[in-house]
């Protein structure tokens, strides 16, 4: 439940995961992104602020020109109120129209009239007050009214007109009709000019700012591709450098900043290319020495060793010291093979000419094999070999001989330094590795020889007699060997207490992984419960064919 | 009559020391020094066996080794003194049956020739069928609808060995046991080098071999059985 709780958030934040990663990944998405947001911030910023300033500067300019007309035909109305001669209520109608239309001609088409009628007003002359159209009645605000009421001079307020909504402004003033009594006279304008004005600035501004910003994002990602281009060029020629195309270069154009990256790279790649021209023709002719060496040594030697097994198989007919000598030259010649094969092998893996040949078969299996075959030489020491093989499958690909070659190594190691006690051997795995423990209980190594025995041509004790005819050299091929599948040999000892080797190998390609499936040293009591006793077969011992 | 060896090596210390050791076990040898010269000594001594070296002067024991074998089923052992992958495998690859590393020792080298020379002469039955093909076991030949197929002795004894327990599993070191006379495991390369030989000339589609199966992880069996 938790893990499908984990894996759908997983799958949620893997978008957000993926941008990240390109956010990351890209200079120029970085810096473009980044100039694109400063510049849309700073242009909003800078027209927020030009735009409230030309506003501002519009409508001011504009309310003092009405409130200066309003004012002005205000008076002229009261004025010619004042001279005129009108009493009658249908004379003073008449004026009051007559005004009207005046004030209409004198305001332009787009000035709005409303006369209204003060509410203390209680004269008895009755008039019907204009307008110039009925819904602006609705615009005139009651706070306006009262201002004009209560004798506020020249109130004004900001509407919206009806019908259009475009924003405007009225301008109220009381008017005095003799004897009609007092009357409110209210100018309405309208602002749309103003708007349009406006508007078409915007728009004008919006298109400056869009522009500007485009043109700085462009600049940005112009300038950071031609920054980056060079620097993508080197990476992509460093990785081919690195795939093993000694011979890429990158192109150096002008005299800038990047030619001079360019041409440092360049000089990079040159000594790098030297020098690995160099290594390569050096371990091609180690390789070509190792290969004469071994051609003319073992041309002779194929003679010596025949004559010296004639002479062995008829020692029967020579005088005695004649015979003890053909035993002995046989049995050193054997060494001298022994020491000559190792000698050329390992010289084969120091110059890179080891070649593995893998088949996937059973750890467990080639153990077996060795032990069965060195049966015959544990019994002769009077050493005990046991096998103890953990649960399931073993397999793993293996260059057969070569591990051979090693279990051998260790398995004539332990039997060798045994001392007549048993030597134990496990296999285990898991997943991710293959492990063969060889132990036993003889003399022991101190940590400091665990760390020195696979030194070449290294002796825990100089003045040991080598009974197994050992090169000095096995340990050390068999931890090449290891390396050379991607696994692992180690060591371990304790003076008086004995020796563990143990022989790791990986069963995939991902290696050896964390955990390994036996420890490098496993005490006597701990084998048993490792896995099952496996009995040996009886074999024809190798070292007799 | 004593089978006859035919020695090719430029080195004249390891061929008259060859020549001592075959000789003590009753063998007749014929000597040659020069990769130019070794096919027309073949053709002049007709030998039983072949010990090719594979670094001479002139011809080099690859190409010999071809040449021989496009006449001939002689046989052909290499000795190399090299043991690296490549040469071995290519020496297989051009015709050879078996190879010694130098040095060896002179009981590997009659061993080995031994095992050249033995035929299969059980007393078994005398013509075995396989998938399509007919084997005659004492007349040394195979045929596939009357028709013969060219097998070398030892390709020959592969299939034989194959074919005798049809459906049995051999590992590759039964069969160096049974066929090569090995004594314990060795070079696997030599089964595998060979079962490819031997399929080419008996397979009708080689990439898909109906008469000798490959069983993965363990070896090869015959698997038509006689219908």
């Amino acid at each position: 439940m938790s893990q499908r709780r984990r894996s759908a958030a997983a799958a949620a934040s893997a978008p957000v995961k993926r941008l990240g990663w390109r956010w990351r990944g890209s200079l120029l998405l970085r810096v473009v992104t980044t100039t694109l947001v400063i510049g849309l911030g700073t242009v909003a910023l800078l027209g927020a602020y030009v735009n409230t300033q030309i506003r501002d500067g519009l409508v001011e300019t504009r309310v003092d020109r009405v409130l200066a007309s309003s004012a002005q035909d205000a008076a002229l109305a009261q004025d010619e109120i004042n001279a005129s001669p009108a009493e009658s209520p249908a004379d003073l109608q008449d004026l009051v129209l007559g005004l009207f239309d005046k004030l209409r001609v004198l305001g332009g088409g787009d000035r709005g009239l409303v006369m209204l009628q003060d509410p203390a007003n209680d004269s008895a002359v009755p008039l019907a007050p204009p307008v110039t159209a009925e819904a602006l009645r609705d615009v005139i605000s009651d706070e306006m009214r009262q201002a004009v009421q209560s004798g506020v001079t020249q109130p004004w307020q900001h509407v919206a007109l009806p019908e259009s909504g475009a924003p405007g402004m009225v301008v109220g003033s009381p008017l005095e009709i003799r004897a009609a009594g007092l009357y409110e006279l209210y100018f309405v304008y309208s602002f749309a000019d103003e708007e349009q004005t406006l508007t078409l600035i915007q728009r004008v501004l919006a298109l400056g700012a869009g522009m500007l910003v485009a043109l700085v994002v462009f600049m940005t990602w112009w300038v950071t591709t031609q920054a980056v281009r060079p620097v993508r060029h080197a990476a992509r020629t460093a990785s081919r450098l690195a795939e093993g195309v000694l011979s890429e270069r990158m192109t150096v154009r002008g005299n800038d900043e990047m030619a001079t990256l360019a041409r440092t790279f360049n000089e990079m790649a040159e000594s790098l290319q030297r020098q690995i021209t160099r290594m390569e023709e050096l371990s091609r002719l180690q390789r070509r020495f190792v290969a004469d060496v071994s051609h003319e040594l073992r041309t002779p030697l194929t003679t010596v060793r025949m004559a010296s097994d004639v002479l062995y198989d008829a020692r029967e007919d020579f005088p005695p010291e004649v015979a003890r000598s053909a035993e002995l030259l046989t049995n050193q010649l054997d060494r001298f093979e022994a020491l000559l094969a190792d000698l050329l092998e390992i010289s084969r893996i120091d110059a890179g000419a080891a070649r593995l040949e893998f088949e996937e078969m059973s750890l467990a299996d080639l153990v077996r094999d060795q032990m069965e075959g060195m049966a015959h030489a544990a019994a002769a020491a009077g050493v005990e070999l046991r096998l103890w093989v953990g649960p399931g499958e073993h397999t793993a690909s293996i260059d057969r001989a070569r591990v051979s070659r090693v279990v051998r190594n260790l398995l004539s190691n332990a039997i060798e330094h045994a001392q007549d006690k048993p030597v134990d051997v496990a296999v285990a795995s898991n997943k991710r590795a293959v492990a063969v423990v060889v132990r036993d209980y003889g003399i022991g190594l101190t940590p400091q020889q665990a760390e020195r025995v696979f030194d070449r041509f290294w002796r825990a004790d100089a003045a040991r007699t080598r009974t197994m005819g050992g090169t000095g050299l096995g340990l050390s091929i068999a931890v090449e060997d290891a390396r050379l599948h991607g696994g692992k040999l180690e060591a371990w000892g304790s003076p008086g207490k004995g020796a563990s080797f143990r022989l790791m190998l990986p069963r995939t390609s991902r290696g050896l992984g964390q955990s390994a499936p036996l420890a490098v040293m496993v005490r006597e009591s701990e084998f048993a419960p490792l896995g099952t006793r496996t009995e040996l077969g009886p074999r024809v011992p190798e070292a007799l064919t | 009559m004593s089978a006859r060896i035919l020695v090719v090596d430029d080195d004249p210390a390891v061929a008259e020391m060859i020549g001592i050791v075959l000789r003590a076990d009753g063998f007749e040898t014929v000597f040659c020094d020069h990769g130019d010269k070794a096919v027309d000594i073949f053709h002049e001594s007709h030998p039983d066996v072949v010990l090719l070296d594979l670094m001479l002067p002139g011809k080099s024991g690859i190409d010999i080794c071809r040449e021989l074998r496009a006449e001939s089923g002689v046989p052909i052992i290499m000795l190399t003194a090299k043991s690296d992958t490549v040469d071995v495998v290519l020496g297989l690859e051009s015709g050879a049956d078996d190879y010694i590393p130098k040095p060896f020792k002179p009981r590997e080298l009659i061993a080995r020739v031994r095992a050249r020379l033995r035929r299969n002469d059980s007393a078994s039955p005398s013509t075995v069928r396989t998938g399509d093909l007919e084997i005659d076991v004492t007349g040394h030949r195979v045929t596939r609808d009357g028709e013969v197929i060219q097998l070398t002795p030892l390709e020959f004894d592969v299939l034989v060995t194959l074919a005798r327990s049809p459906g049995q599993v051999f590992t590759r070191e039964v069969l160096l046991e049974d066929v090569w006379g090995y004594r314990h495991a060795a070079d696997t390369r030599l089964v595998n080098v060979h079962i490819q030989r031997l399929r080419a000339k008996i397979e009708r589609d080689p990439e898909n071999p109906e008469i000798v199966v490959t069983v993965r992880g363990v070896g090869y069996k015959a698997g038509g059985v006689a219908s």
